[in-house]
């Protein structure tokens, strides 16, 4: 692998400290902005951006993580099936660390689970053909960004007919979750910034709608600190300004129409469904589910997993985080019964989890 | 990656290719493991006597004496093997203490089918390590076990070394101002290991650091005896280690993001796997704490050994939030850095 380039150019301070500039001299009242993905929660505490900005703009977490919107039900399906002598159990690594409503894939993993680690689908397609006795079962979660992708490991199974691959389904979709939390009447949320990766796949077409039904900006942005300041940027010159459009501030990436390609490619096997999503519940419309005619790679069906349902614990608040309602710090388990080593709710688990970047890098009470 | 062909040492001949139960039984086997493998690679007279224990010597000076046991996987990597890391771990933890290392006792544990040409080749790796350490081999075991009971092959090493009168390294002696100098690069072994996995779509040119960092410790000493705290940072990293020097001294650290070494391709790794470099193992390298007026000295030190040559000062013991590691970001704000919960997992996206 080459070096990756253009990290340094998205991560020079003086010119993060020159768009800071910009933000200070624009801003004139408090702003409330949402940033979606959890991938830029990680990178603004990481980096301390929030620290940096004026006190007048308050940044809140989105629910744009997917494993902690992962529903509870789905981790104990994953749970169930990984238990099963005859399957190899493959999943993204931080999918094994969540806990189930008794235990995680590690512990299943401990107790002789042949659970693995997999860092894409396309190599669980390729253990199924390494070992045609056994059933591999793949834990196919996540936003557009990881959908392609799993689409593609079925339309390659298929191609190979190969009978004992399937994936386990929880697949969420970005714009009806952004159009739920604008629907509340507690939404405090009055600006975007788009999730720069899920763009990359979907382009913002569908978001131009939300921007005018809500009268809200929309900036697709990026995850480096010069790529979120300038997503921030722009949200307050088009707040300040009386504005609401869809503007694009990840241009070295995004183009309107997404990646045509991968889009065909999750239009060829998912089709929307109603969903729900962990701490928020259920949003129309919101998730993919696998069309008929890749029903045969479909581990819920496969392993009857479908009627595992169960509830969230009622102390967490991670439901009110994950829709920006409320803070981490201000949670009274946060950082005293719930750690990222005994998490109550998913946005504990994840690294990019709000309350698991404020533990990692905020908490100054963490001895 | 050196190949088997690059040893000058031919595989000697034995009676079977691969490691047999009975290799471990004590009888005709063994005897030929131990004589045909294990004694040409680390004889010396102490160890050349074969009895059940070995009788040593020791200089005048405190005694330190520490344990490890290696499990890596896969057991060759870029940059070292299973061998040279199972006698520079255990060299580097008696060399932080300032122990100058002397004798090991070496342990392995073989599964039943390793080749005996892999075991040769971790052999001449771990002769060749030891001489630069100049530490000697002078008791061994080794037990085989069933298929499937280990991972190929499993080594622990005991090391003993002696303390010099005059030096007393201890994180608990680190005090506020303090510098804390890295040696180098960090991150290189765990990343050598995680892109080499075999299940990794992708490849690189990452070597493990693995080296044995005793005459490092040695010219650092003898510049300054006042150093307070020298640790390898090896699971966890090195905010591991950090976490450990703030939580024994009760100091605060403040670390500057931008001075940390990381070299480029491991940079671009951590990215990809979303990984902080910060929490990834090292095997060759050392951080230091040292008083503010002898810290250019020790560094000047350091950079003239070629295991030192890209060391740097990356932070400062602070009164300030004590026990408490923080880093000022590149842009310029202040975050912690937390005690690992666990390994570090790959990101879904």
């Amino acid at each position: 692998m080459n070096n990756i380039k253009y990290l340094d150019e998205y991560r020079d301070p003086v010119l993060a400290g020159k768009i800071l500039e910009q933000i200070r001299a624009t801003v004139t009242r408090p702003w409330v902005i949402m940033e979606i993905c959890g991938g830029q929660t990680h990178s603004i505490v990481k980096n301390g951006i929030d620290q940096l900005l004026p006190p007048e703009i308050e940044l809140v977490h989105g629910p744009g993580c997917p494993v902690c919107v992962t529903p509870l039900e789905t981790i104990d399906r994953a749970i169930a099936i990984a238990g099963c002598p005859e399957v190899i159990f493959c999943s993204f690594g931080d999918m094994l660390r969540v806990p189930g409503s008794t235990k995680d894939l590690f512990k299943v993993k401990s107790e002789g689970g042949d659970v693995r680690m997999v860092y894409s689908p396309l190599e669980a397609v390729k253990l199924a053909r390494q070992h045609p006795d056994r059933e591999v079962v793949f834990l196919a979660v996540g936003f557009e960004t990881t959908a392609p992708g799993n689409a593609m490991a079925m339309v390659q199974a298929a191609r190979e007919d190969l009978t004992n691959f399937s994936e386990l389904v929880s697949h969420v979709l970005v714009p009806p979750a952004m159009r739920a939390l604008l629907s509340a009447p507690n939404n405090r949320v009055q600006g975007y910034l788009a999730a720069g990766h899920v763009c990359t796949v979907m382009g913002w077409e569908e978001y131009e709608s939300i921007a005018d039904e809500f009268s809200v900006p929309i900036v697709v942005t990026g995850f480096e600190p010069v790529d979120l300041l300038s997503g921030i940027l722009a949200t307050v010159h088009q707040l300040e300004e009386g504005r609401h459009e869809v503007e694009n501030r990840y241009e070295r990436l995004v183009h309107r129409e997404g990646n045509l390609a991968a889009r065909k490619v999750i239009d060829q096997v998912f089709t929307v469904t109603d969903r729900k999503w962990r701490g928020i519940g259920e949003i129309p419309l919101s998730g993919l589910a696998i069309r008929e005619e890749f029903k045969r790679f479909d581990a819920e069906e496969k392993f009857q997993v479908g009627n595992i349902s169960v509830l969230e614990p009622e102390i967490c608040i991670s439901g009110e985080i994950l829709q920006g309602l409320r803070k981490p710090s201000t949670c009274p388990a946060y950082g005293k019964e719930c750690t990222p080593t005994h998490p109550l709710g998913a946005t504990m688990v994840s690294s990019e989890g709000a309350c698991a970047a404020y533990y990692q890098y905020k908490s100054y009470s963490g001895n | 990656m050196p190949s088997i062909t690059d040893f000058t040492c031919p595989l000697p001949r034995l009676d079977y290719d691969t490691i047999q139960l009975a290799h471990g039984s004590g009888g005709r086997l063994s005897a030929e493991l131990i004589d045909k493998l294990f004694l040409p690679r680390f004889a010396n007279p102490i160890l050349n006597r074969l009895e059940d224990q070995a009788t040593l010597q020791m200089p005048p000076g405190r005694l330190a004496m520490t344990t490890d046991s290696f499990v890596v996987s896969p057991i060759f990597f870029p940059g070292g093997d299973i061998g040279d890391l199972a006698i520079n771990g255990t060299v580097n933890d008696l060399a932080m203490g300032g122990a100058t290392p002397l004798y090991l006792s070496v342990a392995f544990i073989l599964e039943e089918g390793l080749p005996i040409a892999d075991l040769h080749r971790i052999l001449l790796s771990m002769e060749k390590s030891a001489a630069t350490a100049g530490i000697q081999v002078v008791t061994g075991d080794t037990k085989v076990v069933n298929k499937g009971a280990c991972d190929q092959i499993f080594i622990n090493t005991t090391g003993i070394g002696v303390i010099e009168s005059g030096i007393a390294l201890s994180a608990a002696n680190i005090r506020p101002g303090d510098k804390i100098i890295v040696s180098g690069t960090i991150a290189d072994h765990g990343m050598a290991i995680l892109t080499c996995r075999e299940n990794l779509s992708f490849h690189s040119r990452i070597n493990s650091d693995s080296a044995a960092l005793n005459s490092l410790v040695k010219e650092m000493l003898e510049v300054s005896k006042e150093i307070h705290a020298l640790r390898d940072p090896t699971r966890g990293g090195l905010a591991t280690t950090l976490n450990e020097f703030a939580a024994s001294s009760g100091v605060g650290i403040l670390l500057e993001e931008k001075a940390i070494p990381v070299r480029a391709e491991v940079r671009g790794a951590c990215e990809v796997m979303g990984i902080d470099p910060l929490y990834v193992a090292n095997e060759g390298k050392l951080v230091a704490a040292v008083p503010p007026d002898q810290a250019e000295r020790v560094l000047n030190a350091m950079r003239c050994h070629p295991l030192g040559s890209e060391a740097q000062i990356i932070g400062t013991a602070v009164a300030e939030h004590p026990r408490l590691v923080t880093i000022k970001t590149a842009l310029g704000a202040e975050r912690i850095v937390a005690m690992p919960v666990g390994e570090q997992l790959p990101r879904i996206c």
